[in-house]
């Protein structure tokens, strides 16, 4: 049932579980299990906001803050997306999670033959810096921090964000950005790369040092396990994934000279909540422990605010379904329940209607509110960690916390996690155990409400958001007039320095300012890194 | 009498890079027995004529979760008409509202499968087209 195995005898009564990460479920725990675990409270838990903050990475949890709210928000044009990120935010969103489309982060201007029928459709057209003048307007930099969904080219895009928070009048040391620029889970998962896997993994090293001096409120990297499980990974694996992926950057910051203690409290997390409730829960908490030992033993970080796992924890965009789309409401309810009880620092819901397409006011607005009413209806404020002590999730989160480190010792033995995608064998790991889970939903071995148990012959009809030609043509018509009306010979210069910093191995960020500042678009500067780095070529799985 | 093996090129075009689906449903040709041809992401449409023509198959699947399969799907027919191929299957799976499905037969695709298809169903239609575009 769900996406855990049941096998069931003739009457109907469960006989054995087995969830995603391959851990089996007994009918019922108490001491004994956690004895049979090795279970010790100060070692494995300790007190909220105590190492290893398996707990929870605040003494109070939820009660001394709540979570950010982050709604996945950008279609159309700058100014479509500037006025529903106002609505969300009039409506008690409290931070920003930007989407773009797909030429934006395949480093295509609107007017690229390339991008043509994409522009604006699964999020908002970025061309240069003027979009972002546009989609922040009015936005409070210093209070409202943005999630950037973008990799392959994010430090095009933490620039821009830096340029048009200074064009705003807000110093660098004041905003805060959270692009993804994971591009390891990119070659994984969602498939938004552009450059060979050390110029990718270099670009997110150049960020990463780069924010260190100038963006001390950024976290220049977001650790995607999310994407990672969307692609068929099992919630052990999405954990131990990122934990590798974060080494593979780790390594590159520290080959430029510094130290990981300097620089790892700018890592977070976006981690997938979708699934059986129980083995999330215990994800998230095994997980901080993890990372925070990690940090620690192998990476000599000491300093206790840098070994927190930081993390949106949300989304859920696999669990839910075209069939009956108003269970999705349902289910992201559940999903965020298991966000809250796993400790989030910030969330975010697919609405109920993104199994179609990206999601109507309406849907997005259903979907802040029912983090809305877990934080202040339901209770989730009142204490921290509420499920601490409990035989069956102690049990669990120790189960899982082993799961996660044979997945990490499975990419140490394929020579590490740069290798295992090179290589594809990661890729082909994921897509067998996509294709696996495909056939148990097909056979009914995996149940899902409303598609294979419960379905209907006639679908309620379901109002939609709708792509708007005009908004490619508005959007041309603006790159285009930027073009006309910049210095160009400002740009020149700048593209001209971005090709020879990038030759030389230097850090383009400081470069990728200027050129932002000089209008310079998005094609222009990606198209500097093409020419420089070449293009990823995918092993083949086949 | 031995059927010759049916050979189908699964494409990913234009920018999208969600490939879950188009990467289970070649699985599942694979373990049914045809040939199979990924080409991976990030291909333009006549990257993706180019590699049918070059490896003789005998079915075209596109996997669109965009919403711009109606945009593509033209384009597609309309550079396999040019290059005179007539022999050819299109398929198309991924994000498929309803109401565009008769549009896209109406367009020459000769089977669209949405998320959620059933893989038997996916395969007996390929054979079935394969078998009348035979006759």
């Amino acid at each position: 049932m769900g996406v855990a195995k049941y096998i069931k005898n003739e009457k109907d009564a469960i006989e054995e579980v087995i969830y995603q990460s391959g851990i089996k479920v007994k009918p019922s725990y108490g001491p004994k299990d956690l004895e049979e675990v090795g279970f010790d409270y100060e070692k494995d838990l300790a007190d909220p906001g105590q190492y290893p903050f398996t707990r929870s990475i605040h003494p109070q949890g939820y009660r001394s803050r709540a979570w950010t709210t982050r709604q996945y928000t950008g279609f159309g044009t700058p100014a479509e997306t500037n006025a529903r990120f106002k609505m969300m935010i009039a409506h008690g969103q409290n931070g920003l999670n930007v989407a773009f489309d797909l030429p934006t982060q395949m480093g295509l201007d609107s007017d690229d033959p390339k991008a043509k029928g994409e522009v604006g459709r699964v999020g908002m057209a970025v061309d240069s810096l003027k979009d972002f003048e546009i989609a922040f307007k009015d936005i409070p930099f210093d209070r409202i921090g943005a999630g950037l969904t973008i990799n392959a080219n994010a430090t095009v895009m933490l620039a821009m964000y830096q340029a048009v928070a200074k064009k705003y009048g807000y110093p660098k040391e004041k905003i805060s950005a959270t692009p993804q620029n994971d591009i390891l889970k990119e070659m994984i998962g969602r498939g938004a790369w552009i450059f060979p896997v050390e110029h990718g993994v270099r670009l997110v090293g150049d960020s990463i040092e780069y924010a260190v001096k100038e963006l001390p409120r950024c976290s220049p990297v977001s650790l995607c396990g999310y994407h990672i499980r969307e692609s068929g990974a099992t919630p052990a694996q999405e954990i131990g994934y990122s934990f590798e992926i974060a080494r593979a950057y780790i390594e590159n910051v520290v080959a430029r000279g510094l130290k990981p203690e300097e620089f790892v409290g700018g890592f977070s997390f976006n981690l997938n909540v979708y699934g059986n409730l129980w083995e999330q829960i215990a994800k998230f908490r095994a997980a901080r422990k993890l990372w925070a030992q990690m940090l620690k033993e192998e990476y000599g970080v000491t300093e206790p605010k840098k070994l927190f796992l930081r993390g949106l924890f949300g989304g859920g965009g696999s669990g839910l379904t075209k069939a009956q789309p108003e269970n999705n409401i349902i289910r992201s309810s559940y999903y965020a329940l298991a966000a809250a009880l796993g400790g989030a620092q910030t969330t975010a819901l697919c609405s109920f209607d993104e199994a179609f397409t990206i999601p109507t006011p309406r849907a997005a607005l259903l979907s802040l509110r029912t983090l809305e009413i877990l934080m202040d209806e339901v209770g989730l404020r009142d204490t921290v960690d509420p499920l601490a002590g409990s035989y069956f999730i102690e049990t669990l989160t120790k189960q899982m916390e082993a799961k996660i480190r044979e997945e990490m010792q499975k990419i140490k033995d394929l020579g590490g996690m740069i290798n295992a995608v090179s290589t594809g064998a990661i890729q082909s790991e994921i897509a067998n155990q996509a294709y696996a889970f495909e056939k148990g939903m097909q056979n009914n071995e995996l149940i899902k409400v409303g598609v294979n148990k419960y379905a209907e012959e006639d679908e309620p009809e379901v109002e939609l958001h709708e792509y708007n030609e005009t908004w490619a043509k508005d959007q041309i018509a603006s790159v285009q007039e930027v073009r006309r009306t910049r210095n160009t010979r400002d740009v020149v210069r700048c593209l001209k320095k971005l090709e020879q910093v990038s030759r030389d191995g230097l850090n383009v960020m400081p470069c990728l300012v200027e050129c932002c500042d000089a209008y310079a678009t998005v094609g222009e500067m990606t198209g500097v890194f093409r020419e420089v780095f070449g293009e990823w070529r995918e092993p083949n799985i086949f | 009498m031995t059927q010759k093996k049916i050979r189908v090129l699964l494409a990913k075009p234009d920018l999208d890079g969600h490939d879950r689906g188009a990467k289970v449903v070649a699985l599942a040709l694979r373990d049914a027995g045809m040939e199979i041809t990924y080409t991976g992401l990030h291909n333009s449409i006549d990257q993706i004529v180019n590699a049918a023509i070059q490896e003789d198959v005998d079915v075209i699947g596109l996997s669109i979760m965009t919403g711009a399969h109606l945009s593509i799907a033209k384009t597609l027919l309309h550079r396999l008409k040019r290059e005179s191929v007539d022999d050819m299957c299109v398929i198309i799976g991924g994000v498929i509202p309803k109401q565009d499905i008769s549009k896209l037969e109406d367009l020459g695709v000769d089977g669209v499968f949405p998320g959620g298809a059933q893989f038997d169903e996916i395969t007996t239609s390929i054979k079935k087209m394969i078998a009348e575009r035979g006759e």
